[in-house]
C-alpha cells in the first residue's frame, strides 16, 4: 500500500512538473523571449545566492564546529599522540584559514562580477608575477609543513622500546585476543599450523618462551611505561584502531606488523574528565566481515601496582595448556 | 569528404554506431542509469546508518533474502551495498560516464576531426563496457549477494566465500566484470590518445587545445598506464581463487580449518591495487577539472588565467599520480621510511592544485559572469575542490593518518575533492554540451532548482562526516550503537541521512529536465553560449563527420573572450587574427 502511494506521489510530481515548464515555455512565446536564454535578472539572483548560500554553508561549517566539538576525540592519551595533536591543530589551522580565505573569495566573485549586457569582462589570460607568487608562497608553506610532519612521523614510527613490555595482539573474525610476554618478556613461537582446540593461538608449547606467555581477552596496561604491541591475524586483514591512543597498525595473516607507544592517562583519570562511562577500546578499523562494526577489546590502563597485581592473578600457558 | 554522412538504419545510428557522438551518448544514459543505481544504494544505507536495524520501506527494493524476518538490513548485506556503491560510482559513472561521454563528444569536436581515429575501436569499447554493465548488475541477484569485500577488494577476504558470502560467484562475476571494463577503457583511452595526437585539423596546435582536451588527453594516458596494473592484480586474485595459488595468501585458518596457502601476501594486492588505484582519483577528477575550466572561461567572458601554467598543473598532477599510492597503506606495516617518501610526494600535490584554484578565481575576478545552470555547477566545483583538497593535507599526512585513517574523515574527504568535484563537473558538462548533443535547449529554471538544491544537500550529507571521523567513527561500520564512545554521534547521522535523501529526490528535477528536453526542449541556436571553439562551428543537425564541407581551420587559442578591439566579446578559433593583432 506504501509502495502504491509513494509511486502515485511521484507520478503526480512528475506531472506536476511538465505542466509547469509548459506553462513557462507558453508564457515566454506570448511575452516573445526565449525562455533559456541568461538574462541579467537570472544573473543577478544567482549571484546573490551564491552570497546567501556560500556565505550560509560557511556558517553552517562554524556551526558544526562549535556544536561538534564535544563530540570529538579527547587529548591523546600517550606521548607520540600528544605530539600528532600538535601538529593536527597546526594543520588544522592552516587549512582552516585557507578555507575561510578562498571560499568568501569565490563565493563573493560569483556575486560581484555577476553579469549585466552592457558590461564587458576584463581580458587578463596571464602575468608571470602573480603566478609566480602563487606557485612559490605554497611551496614555502609546504615545505615547512612536511619538515614538521616527517619529524613528528620519523619520532611517532621509532621510539625506544629497549624497555617495552611485549603485548601480542591477536585478530580473527570477529574478536581480539591478546597474549602477554611475561617474565622474560619474550613471546613464544606461535604458528597458524599449531592452532588446535583450546590452543586459539597457535603457540608452541615446546618453545620454552612460550611458558610464561598469558593469554588474556583484556588488555591492562601499566600507566607511563612503553609498550611494544604485535599484531598477527588469524584469517582476513583486520585493523587495531585504539583512537584514544592515536595508534593504528594492520593485522595481516603472514605479515607480523607492530606499533609501540607509551600511555600516559589511566582509565580512572579518563573517567574523571570523560565521564564515568568512558572506557578505552580496541576497534576493527579495516573492513572484515559481516560483524566487522562489532569487534572490540577493553583496554585499561592503571598504575604499576594494580597492573602487577592483575597481571600476577592471571593464568600463564604453562598452567592452562600445558598440564593437562 | 561530405560522403562521410552515409545512410544509417536504426541499428547502426542507435545501437552499433560508430560514430563518436552517438557513442558517447550510449556512455552518457548508461553512466546516469548507473549513477542512478549507486545513488539509490547509497539512500539505502545511509537510511540503516540513521535508523540502525529497523524496517524501511526502501528495503523492498532489495532483492529477497537481503533483508531478515524482522525487517532489518543484514550486515553483510550492507556491506555489499556499500561495495556495489563504490565500485559503481568510482568505475562506471566518474570514469566510464564521465570520460567516456565527454572524451568522446569533445574531442574529435573541439580539434577538429571527423571521427575518433577508429571508429570501431571506439564501438567496441562502448559494447565492452555495456557487457561490463550487464555482469555487474547479475552479480547482484547471485547467490550469497554481490561482492561486498569493499570497492577495494582486499583480500584475503574477497579471496575467501567462507570469510564473507559475496566472496563467492558475486566476487568472481566483479573480477570478470572489472576486466572487460578494463578492457573498454583501454580501447576507448588509446582511442583518445591517437586521436588528440594524430587528428588535429589544420592550426590545432597543441598550444591551442582547449583544457578540456589537454584533460582529456592526460587521463586517457593515465589510464592506459594504470589499467593493466589493476587488470593483472585482479587476474591474480582470480588464480589465488579459482586455481590454489598463493600470491596473496598465505597462514589462513578458516572454520577452524588451515588453507594450504602460503608464501604470499595481501600487501603485494594492495600496491598493485592503488598502482592503479590513485591515478584512478585523478583519471575521475581531471575530466571534471578540464570541463570545469571551459566552462567558467566560456561564462565568464574571460580567458582562462594561466593558460599554460594550467596545462602545466595537470601534467604535474599526472606524473605526481603515479608515486603516491602508498598513502593509502600507511597502515599496512611498510616502513616508515617509505611512508615519508609517500608523504612527501603526496603533499607536493597541494602546489599544482592550488594554482589551478587560483587560477580559476583569477578567472572569475572582474568577469562578466553568465550564470547558466553549467556555470552554476562550475564555480561548486571550484567550490568543492577548495573544501575537499584542503583535508588532504590531514589525510596524506602519515602522523595524522594515523587517526583519521579509515574514518569517516576519508569518506568525507574523497566524496568531497573527487566524488562531488567529479559528479559537479559532469553536470556542468551535461548542461553545456546538451545544446550541442539533442539540438535542443534545457529548462533553465529546472536547471537553478537542480543546482542549489543539490549544492546545500551535498554539503549537508558530505560535510559533517568529517566529524564523525575526528571522533573516531570507522567507515563501513553496518551501525556504530556497539560502542557507547559513538553514542553521541546519531544526530550527526540523521543530519547526513537527511540531506542524503533530500539529495537523491531533487536528482529527479534533472532526469526529468534532461528527457524532457530531448522530446521537448526547445531548439538550440548553432552557438548558443557564444563559445570560441570549434564544436560549436558544426551544423545543429548531427551529421557523421560532423562538417559538412572541409575541415575548419584554426588561427587562434580557444579563449579569446572580451579581447579588446574585438567587435563581439568572443572570437572564434577560425576567425583569422587581424593585421596587428597580438596572439593574445
Amino acid at each position: 500500500m506504501t509502495n502504491v502511494l509513494i509511486a502515485v506521489v511521484v507520478l503526480l510530481t512528475i506531472a506536476a512538473m511538465v505542466q509547469l515548464v509548459r506553462v513557462n515555455e507558453l508564457l515566454s512565446e506570448i511575452t516573445n523571449k526565449d525562455t533559456n536564454e541568461v538574462t541579467d535578472e537570472d544573473n543577478n539572483k544567482n549571484g546573490i545566492l551564491f552570497l546567501i548560500i556560500g556565505f550560509g554553508f560557511l556558517a553552517f561549517v562554524i556551526w558544526q564546529m562549535i556544536t561538534w566539538d564535544h563530540l570529538l576525540l579527547p587529548p591523546a592519551s600517550s606521548v607520540h599522540g600528544a605530539e600528532i595533536d600538535t601538529l593536527m591543530k597546526v594543520s588544522m589551522t592552516l587549512i582552516l584559514v585557507v578555507f575561510f580565505a578562498l571560499s568568501p573569495m569565490l563565493f563573493y566573485f560569483a556575486y560581484k562580477y555577476r553579469g549585466r549586457k552592457e558590461n564587458k569582462a576584463y581580458f587578463f589570460a596571464h602575468n608571470n608575477k602573480l603566478e609566480i607568487v602563487w606557485t612559490v608562497v605554497p611551496t614555502i608553506i609546504l615545505t615547512a609543513l612536511i619538515i614538521y610532519v616527517l619529524r613528528t612521523w620519523d619520532r611517532a614510527m621509532n621510539p625506544d622500546i629497549s624497555e617495552a613490555t611485549v603485548i601480542e595482539v591477536y585478530s580473527k573474525q570477529f574478536d581480539w585476543t591478546a597474549r602477554y610476554s611475561g617474565t622474560d618478556n619474550i613471546l613464544g613461537d606461535a604458528n597458524y599450523k599449531l592452532v588446535e582446540g583450546r590452543n586459539t593461538l597457535g603457540v608452541d608449547v615446546n618453545d620454552e618462551n612460550s611458558a610464561d606467555d598469558i593469554v588474556v581477552r583484556e588488555v591492562h596496561l601499566p600507566v607511563n611505561k612503553p609498550v611494544l604491541l604485535k599484531f598477527r591475524s588469524r584469517d582476513v586483514i583486520h585493523s587495531a584502531f585504539l583512537p584514544h591512543f592515536r595508534v593504528q597498525m594492520n593485522c595481516v595473516p603472514g605479515l607480523s606488523t607492530q606499533f609501540a607507544f607509551t600511555p600516559t592517562k589511566t582509565t580512572a583519570e579518563m573517567k574523571e574528565s570523560e565521564g564515568e562511562d568512558f572506557e578505552y577500546v580496541l576497534l576493527c578499523n579495516k573492513i572484515c566481515g559481516s560483524a566487522h562494526f562489532n569487534m572490540q577489546m577493553k583496554f585499561i590502563v592503571e598504575s604499576e601496582e594494580d597492573y602487577n597485581k592483575w597481571l600476577s592473578s592471571q593464568k600463564t600457558i604453562q598452567n592452562t595448556l600445558t598440564l593437562k | 569528404m561530405s560522403d562521410h554522412h552515409h545512410k544509417e538504419t536504426f541499428i547502426t545510428k542507435y545501437i552499433f554506431s560508430t560514430d563518436h557522438k552517438m557513442i558517447a551518448k550510449q556512455f552518457l544514459i548508461t553512466g546516469m542509469f548507473m549513477a542512478f543505481v549507486g545513488m539509490l544504494m547509497s539512500a539505502i544505507f545511509r537510511v540503516q546508518l540513521a535508523n540502525p536495524g529497523e524496517y524501511s520501506v526502501l528495503y523492498n527494493l532489495l532483492p529477497g533474502g537481503w533483508v531478515s524476518e524482522d525487517g532489518a538490513l543484514n550486515p553483510d548485506k550492507y556491506l555489499a551495498l556499500v561495495t556495489m556503491h563504490g565500485t559503481i560510482l568510482v568505475f562506471w559513472v566518474l570514469t566510464a560516464g564521465l570520460s567516456g561521454t565527454f572524451a568522446n563528444f569533445l574531442i574529435p569536436l573541439q580539434i577538429g576531426a571527423r571521427d575518433m581515429a577508429s571508429g570501431f575501436i571506439n564501438m567496441l569499447s562502448y559494447w565492452f563496457f555495456f557487457i561490463a554493465t550487464v555482469v555487474l548488475m547479475s552479480s547482484i541477484y547471485v547467490e550469497g549477494g554481490p561482492a561486498s569485500s569493499g570497492w577495494t577488494i582486499y583480500p584475503p577476504l574477497s579471496a575467501l566465500p567462507e570469510a564473507i558470502p559475496g566472496s563467492g560467484t558475486g566476487m568472481t562475476l566483479w573480477l570478470l566484470s572489472i576486466t572487460l571494463f578494463v578492457v573498454g577503457s583501454l580501447l576507448g583511452g588509446l582511442n583518445y590518445i591517437v586521436t588528440i595526437l594524430n587528428l588535429r585539423t589544420k592550426g590545432m596546435s597543441m598550444q591551442r587545445m582547449p583544457l578540456t582536451c589537454w584533460a582529456l588527453f592526460v587521463t586517457a594516458i593515465l589510464g592506459v598506464l594504470s589499467f593493466p596494473v589493476l587488470l593483472s592484480c585482479g587476474l591474480l586474485l582470480l588464480f589465488d581463487r579459482s586455481f590454489g595459488t598463493s600470491f596473496y595468501l598465505s597462514d589462513i585458518i578458516i572454520n577452524g580449518e588451515a588453507l594450504h596457502f602460503s608464501g604470499g601476501s595481501p600487501i603485494l594486492f594492495e600496491h598493485l591495487f592503488w598502482f592503479l588505484g590513485h591515478p584512478e582519483v585523478y583519471i575521475i577528477l581531471l575530466p571534471a577539472l578540464g570541463i570545469v575550466s571551459e566552462v567558467i572561461a566560456v561564462n565568464s567572458r574571460k580567458p582562462i588565467f594561466g593558460y599554460k601554467a594550467m596545462v602545466g598543473a595537470i601534467l604535474l598532477i599526472a606524473f605526481l599520480s603515479f608515486i603516491v599510492w602508498g598513502h593509502h597503506m600507511f597502515m599496512t606495516g611498510m616502513n616508515p621510511f617509505l611512508g615519508s617518501v609517500f608523504t612527501f610526494t603526496t603533499l607536493l600535490i597541494a602546489i599544482p592544485s592550488a594554482v589551478k584554484v587560483f587560477n580559476w578565481l583569477a578567472t572569475l575576478w572582474r568577469a562578466n559572469i553568465r550564470f547558466t545552470p553549467a556555470m552554476l555547477f562550475a564555480i561548486a566545483t571550484v567550490s568543492t575542490f577548495i573544501t575537499g583538497g584542503l583535508t588532504g593535507l590531514i589525510l596524506g599526512d602519515s602522523a595524522l593518518d594515523i587517526n583519521v585513517h579509515d574514518t569517516y574523515f576519508v569518506v568525507g574527504h574523497f566524496h568531497i575533492v573527487m566524488g562531488l568535484s567529479a559528479i559537479y563537473g559532469m553536470l556542468a558538462g551535461v548542461y553545456h554540451w546538451f545544446p550541442k548533443m539533442y539540438g535542443k535547449m534545457m529548462n533553465k529554471t529546472l536547471g537553478y532548482v537542480h543546482f542549489w538544491a543539490t549544492f546545500i544537500c551535498a554539503y549537508g550529507v558530505f560535510f559533517p562526516m568529517h566529524f564523525l571521523g575526528l571522533a573516531g567513527l570507522p567507515r563501513r561500520y553496518y551501525t556504530n550503537i556497539s560502542f557507547p564512545m559513538f553514542d553521541g554521534l546519531s544526530d550527526i547521522n540523521e543530519i547526513i541521512t537527511f540531506f542524503a535523501l533530500a539529495g537523491a529526490i531533487v536528482q529527479v528535477i534533472f532526469v526529468f529536465n534532461f528527457v524532457y528536453s530531448i522530446f521537448k526542449g526547445t531548439k538550440a541556436s548553432k552557438n548558443p553560449w557564444k563559445s570560441t571553439t570549434l564544436e560549436w562551428t558544426t551544423p545543429i543537425e548531427r551529421i557523421h563527420g560532423n562538417w559538412p564541407g572541409d575541415l575548419p581551420e584554426v588561427h587562434r587559442w580557444a579563449y579569446d573572450y572580451s579581447k579588446p578591439g574585438a567587435e563581439d566579446d568572443f572570437v572564434p578559433q577560425t576567425v583569422p587574427l587581424k593585421e596587428g593583432e597580438e596572439n593574445h
